[in-house]
């Protein structure tokens, strides 16, 4: 099958800085493709790079099959873009805003689908009020659907969710997911990793340029098991043991590292043994997060 | 063909919607240079024969409206669209560099009629004015402001902030402008500074201009148009380069 994005060999450098430093990587049609990295990694950048906004000192990138400096036409008519910055232009409506952008992709005539896409973003109300007047959290509604109204196959979405309430979060998550369940292949870039965890099929990590993870969310999260075990215990001390590992400790409230299940039990027998009575007991599965550290800090 | 009309839609909407700034203050401007310089000099300037200082003045003040508004229209809008950050929304669409090119400067040039246009209306109930040559007037406002169109789209993606624009406006355009003959024949000044005008191309564009009007001009109107003509094609060259590079627009 066809990547919906293949990234080949990519370098970019700015002066001296390596933004991206031989990035290989491939997303599937119909994926849900989440790229982390720490601040400073080269997610914008391998986005901009991918949008034709900046060019690769080396290296190739197809969308959909189409080279994006070669035939750039068509790989800007695959792609829809949401950038990270709340921009607008302050001379126009919503609507026109909409209308502008469905002309630049050769659409004349979009009314009809740019009201579907004004209606799924809960923006019809304020279709006609100049830009300047939306709060940013409608802006950014904006934002994606000027990145929709050519109806592309692949949306990348730099950090979509940055600054927005909730409730707006939690539709952007809706409507993303049913963007996907219509067949667009999504990239997602994000800092909150619990948003990485429930909406992608798959993640690539970045750091300094370079991909340091990449596999299926699930896999990332199975392949760092392990358990959190949360006490809080009638002692400000807990004995030593080489059976447990003490990740961090507020007073009477413990959190322990733990390989596996069978280890739970060789720790509480361990305490009991103690004398060390348990007055609370969490055990939590490792999260993204903790994925993303460890990574982060491997590399 | 859809995606530089749209484009054009959009440059021309830009002005358009705020047309007391961009066309209504300047042909104010231009009336007031006109009323206090006639009342001035019209009884002490005397150019062509049968012809008053103020008649003399319109031509000029409509050509210098036109170009400083054509400089300003694509200028402006590149500028204002980098800084703010909107000008991803052009750059992420498939609209190639001629589309963009072709857009800009045709904007530029509507401005610019627009505003001579008004200029013209306004000022020419306070003087005898004759039109000899309207053909001639018409191909110089045509290749003047699309000159300054593509000279302000260079001048934009020149420029990283307003102070850089402005001293480009300001150091640049404007002397140029003022010192082209707008308010003078080059026969009224100094050998030296007669020599030094024929280097600068804005008097090509006022002096052919104003032949329209009076079938009398500094320059025969032949060369003036082919030096006008020879300017585009470098400006167009050149702009086409720095878009087709991506020069300050795409990293």
């Amino acid at each position: 099958m066809q990547p919906a994005i293949r990234i080949n060999e990519v370098r970019k450098c700015y002066g001296t800085l390596q933004a991206l430093d031989g990035v290989c990587l491939e997303i599937m049609p119909g994926e849900i493709f989440g790229l982390l990295g720490p601040n400073g990694a080269g997610k914008t950048t391998l986005i901009s790079v991918v949008a034709g906004l900046a060019r690769a000192d080396s290296g190739s990138i197809e969308v959909m099959g189409a080279d994006v400096i070669v035939e750039y036409r068509r790989a800007r008519r695959m792609l829809g873009v949401v950038p990270q910055e709340l921009v607008f232009d302050p001379f126009f409506s919503v609507r026109e805003t909409l209308e502008i952008q469905s002309g630049y992709f050769g659409i004349r005539k979009n009314g009809a689908w740019i009201d579907e896409i004004l209606h799924n973003l809960d923006l019809t109300s304020k279709a006609d009020d100049n830009m300047r007047s939306l709060s940013g959290g409608m802006k950014r509604r904006v934002l994606v659907a000027q990145a929709m109204v050519h109806k592309p196959p692949v949306i990348v979405l730099d950090e979509p969710t940055a600054g927005v309430d909730v409730e707006l979060r939690q539709s952007l998550w809706k409507f993303m997911r049913s963007l996907n369940r219509e067949g667009h292949t999504i990239v997602l870039t994000t800092h909150y990793l619990e948003e990485a965890e429930l909406l992608c099929n798959r993640i690539g990590m970045l750091k300094a340029g370079k991909v340091v993870a990449l596999d299926s969310t699930k896999n990332l999260l199975e392949n760092f098991s392990g358990l959190y075990l949360k006490l809080r215990v009638d002692c400000t001390e807990l004995p030593a043991d080489e059976s447990f590992h003490v990740v961090s400790r507020d007073v009477d409230l413990f959190t322990l590292r733990l390989e596996d299940f069978q280890q739970l039990e060789r720790v509480l027998a361990g305490l009991r043994r103690a004398g060390v009575a348990i007055r609370e007991f969490e055990l939590q599965p490792p999260d993204l997060e903790e994925v993303f550290v460890r990574i982060m800090n491997r590399h | 063909m859809t995606i530089f009309l749209t484009l054009l839609h959009k440059e021309f909407l830009r002005f358009w919607k705020v047309a007391f700034q961009t066309v209504a203050a300047p042909i104010l401007t231009s009336i007031l240079y006109l009323v206090i310089f006639s009342n001035a000099l019209d009884s002490r300037v005397v150019i062509y024969e049968n012809v008053s200082y103020g008649a003399f003045l319109v031509p000029g003040l409509v050509m210098m409206s036109v170009l400083q508004n054509a400089f300003a229209n694509s200028s402006s809008s590149i500028i204002q669209s980098k800084v703010t950050g909107n000008i991803v929304f052009m750059l992420l669409p498939p609209i190639s560099y001629i589309e963009f090119f072709g857009a800009y400067v045709l904007a530029s040039v509507a401005r610019g009629l627009t505003v001579g246009s008004g200029v013209f209306l306004a000022t020419v109930w306070f003087v005898d004015l004759q039109i000899s040559a309207p053909l001639w007037a018409v191909a110089f406002a045509i290749l003047g402001s699309a000159n300054l169109g593509a000279l302000g789209l260079i001048a934009g993606i020149w420029a990283e902030k307003f102070d850089q624009l402005a001293a480009f406006q300001n150091f640049v355009i404007l002397p140029l402008t003022f010192l082209s003959g707008v308010f003078y024949s080059l026969k009224s000044l100094p050998p030296v500074w007669q020599t030094l005008s024929h280097f600068n191309p804005f008097f090509y564009v006022i002096d052919g201009f104003r032949f329209g009007f009076f079938g009398a001009s500094d320059a025969a109107p032949a060369v003036s148009l082919a030096v006008v003509g020879t300017s585009f094609v470098v400006l167009s060259a050149a702009t086409l380069l720095l878009l087709k590079s991506g020069y300050k627009l795409r990293h």
